[in-house]
């Protein structure tokens, strides 16, 4: 029986898989899922089996962020669904495929947690990804291992916005976990950053196996970047980029960004300020993959989510 | 010695300052096409200014800009070896190689009395250099007052002048077209992000100002080797990555038995050489592919005279 009334029961998490090369480039996750798959003994719990995965091989082995079109977006009903087979873009067929190993979406016999293993190029430190806000279970995992790691810090961003929220490959599971760690290039493994990231998955394995074993969680408060906006850079009108993130926002991932403080310099030097109405967090500020997808960083609203107690059912 | 023996610069009447020779380089690649631009501008207004020294501006690989990467078939920046530059060209010749002989007619040809006076070619690093001017010569006195100049007019950005040790003959890179030519590299900045302007303004009136320069000297960094990452003998994968008490200690003095990599599972690998060196191009994304985790460099001090111009 519950000690806490409202709390929320879930199934044992016996199906969990690690993805890294969603994005080829992105290092980190792959050189750990690389690791793993030759020796899984770290990532090993009780009661659980966890697959390291390779997302998107030949992006890997091109070590480019994909090949015909973002994986990272290819998980939408449409995608899933199109026929066409070969015909397909690459990444289409691939999120079809993952989708029938760790899948179907939304049915029960999808994987319970995948965790999908990211770099940015932005200073963005540990950062958790959730995908919605009434997702107890992730809430819990979340606030564990932040405690965990304390006093080394990992932020949670929650993208729940109807237009900027899109279909990632971790969606296929019933409680999809982004971890993206940087400032890393692309095509680069940093040190520092592989075993920061390495640690995090080690403390989200254990909440699983304390979950499965029976632990109750008592309710909790977590604090969340809520993702508002996407800023584009200023363009002129031939699509080219004219000015740069301002020297004092580079780097500045989840500060505060006030109306009237610089947002761009241009190339010759003149200072383009933030006009919003209120303070907002900036993040992904200067990630290189989104030139193309004319995002400069996305603007965040700080909230404060309470998550039930849990405990499995 | 004679130091304050003032000696004539030859005049530089053609220079040429190159962008994007790899895609994702974006700081040269925005300060080409902003330079573009004004020049399109100056044009349009009809701006009549004697102009003793005419500037050619390049996009080099514009194939590679259009799709951010470093290179669409092969390094544009090794393409300019005499044999490249010379051979013949077969119908499936690599997109870059028939660029390389298009810049060659552009900026050259190389080794003739029509080359361009100096080619400037701009790059970015993703390993914490800062701004360094990279060289076949150590003594071309064109390239050591260019980083004089540099070093007095830049205070926020630290700078080294290093130095490529090859012979004339097997040059490979685009800044060898030119009769004197340096690559300016500036880092860290990832691949396909831009951060860092290149403070370029400043040497155009430098070169065409008549002045004199004045002497002194340059701390050259020569370089002297390369390292791998150690790889799994089967798949060639890298089993360590750089030591973290080594990433970003670009121009730190290496040690005989200081950290160099640290393994996947947790090992500690020691530099094993028995001289102390600079080490420089410390975990360059590109480099990679081409076997290199890091080059090792000696330094040394090298006098340059005052110079003039005609």
């Amino acid at each position: 029986m519950s000690a806490y009334k409202n709390s929320v029961c879930f199934n044992e998490a016996r199906r969990v898989a690690i993805f890294g090369g969603t994005h080829g480039n992105e290092m980190s996750g792959v050189t750990l899922v690389n690791l793993w798959v030759k020796n899984s003994a770290e990532i090993q719990r009780k009661g659980v089996e966890t697959k390291p995965f390779i997302a998107n091989p030949k992006a890997v082995e091109k070590c480019t962020r994909y090949v015909d079109t973002d994986l990272n977006r290819a998980f939408s009903p449409e995608n899933l669904s199109a026929p066409g087979g070969d015909d397909l873009p690459y990444e289409v067929q691939r999120a079809q495929e993952i989708n029938r190993i760790f899948g179907p979406k939304g049915s029960p016999e999808a994987y319970d947690v995948i965790f999908d293993l990211h770099n940015t190029t932005s200073n963005m430190g540990c950062t958790l990804i959730l995908e919605s806000s009434k997702d107890h279970f992730n809430l819990q995992m979340m606030n564990y291992i932040k405690k965990a790691i304390t006093p080394a810090s990992c932020l949670v961003l929650l993208n729940e916005h109807p237009l900027l929220k899109y279909s990632t490959s971790r969606s296929v599971a019933k409680h999809p976990v982004g971890l993206e760690v940087g400032p890393q290039p692309q095509g680069v493994l940093r040190s520092n950053i592989f075993e920061a990231m390495r640690v995090i998955l080690k403390h989200a394995l254990d909440f699983i196996e304390l979950f499965n074993e029976g632990m109750e969680f008592p309710p909790c408060t977590v604090e969340v970047f809520w993702v508002s906006e996407r800023i584009d850079y200023p363009r002129d009108a031939n699509g080219n980029i004219i000015a740069m993130v301002h020297p004092n926002l580079q780097d500045c991932d989840w500060e505060p960004l006030n109306p009237g403080d610089p947002m761009f310099q241009t190339f010759d030097g003149k200072t383009i300020h933030y006009q919003g109405s209120g303070t907002v967090y900036p993040t992904f500020i200067n990630e290189a993959a989104y030139y193309e997808k004319q995002q400069a960083f996305v603007t965040t609203r700080r909230e404060t989510l309470v998550a039930s107690a849990i405990r499995k059912a | 010695m004679e130091v304050d023996k003032v000696v004539c610069l030859p005049r530089l009447s053609r220079v040429a300052v190159c962008g994007g020779t790899h895609g994702n380089e974006l700081s040269g690649v925005y300060l080409v096409r902003e330079l573009l631009k004004e020049e399109k501008k100056a044009m349009e207004e009809e701006e009549e200014e004697e102009k003793p020294v005419s500037v050619v501006l390049v996009l080099s690989n514009p194939w590679a800009i259009q799709q951010c990467r470093r290179y669409v078939k092969t390094d544009l920046n090794r393409c300019f070896t005499h044999a490249s530059l010379n051979g013949p060209l077969s119908d499936s010749a690599p997109y870059e190689l028939i660029r390389s002989k298009e810049l060659n007619t552009l900026l050259g040809p190389k080794g003739s009395p029509e080359a361009v006076d100096l080619v400037c070619d701009l790059h970015n690093t993703t390993a914490n250099m800062g701004l360094c001017l990279i060289a076949y010569s150590d003594c071309d006195w064109i390239c050591l007052h260019t980083f004089k100049h540099l070093q007095a007019s830049t205070s926020n950005i630290p700078m080294r002048y290093i130095h490529f040790d090859v012979p004339k003959e097997e040059s490979y890179s685009l800044d060898s077209v030119g009769k004197h030519g340096f690559a300016m590299e500036i880092g860290p900045q990832p691949h396909g992000v831009v951060r860092l302007q290149i403070p370029l303004f400043c040497l155009f009136r430098f070169y065409f100002s008549g002045t004199i320069i004045e002497g002194g000297f340059v701390d050259v960094f020569t370089m002297v080797k390369h390292i791998d990452y150690p790889r799994d003998s089967e798949t060639h994968n890298i089993i360590a990555a750089i030591h973290p008490q080594l990433q970003d200690r670009d121009f730190c003095l290496l040690h005989p038995e200081d950290p160099l990599f640290q393994t996947f599972s947790g090992e500690t690998l020691r530099y094993k050489g028995k001289e102390p060196l600079y080490p420089f191009f410390i975990n360059e994304c590109a480099y990679y592919e081409k076997g290199i985790a890091l080059s090792l460099a000696r330094k040394r001090r090298v006098m340059i005279p005052c110079k003039g111009t005609l």
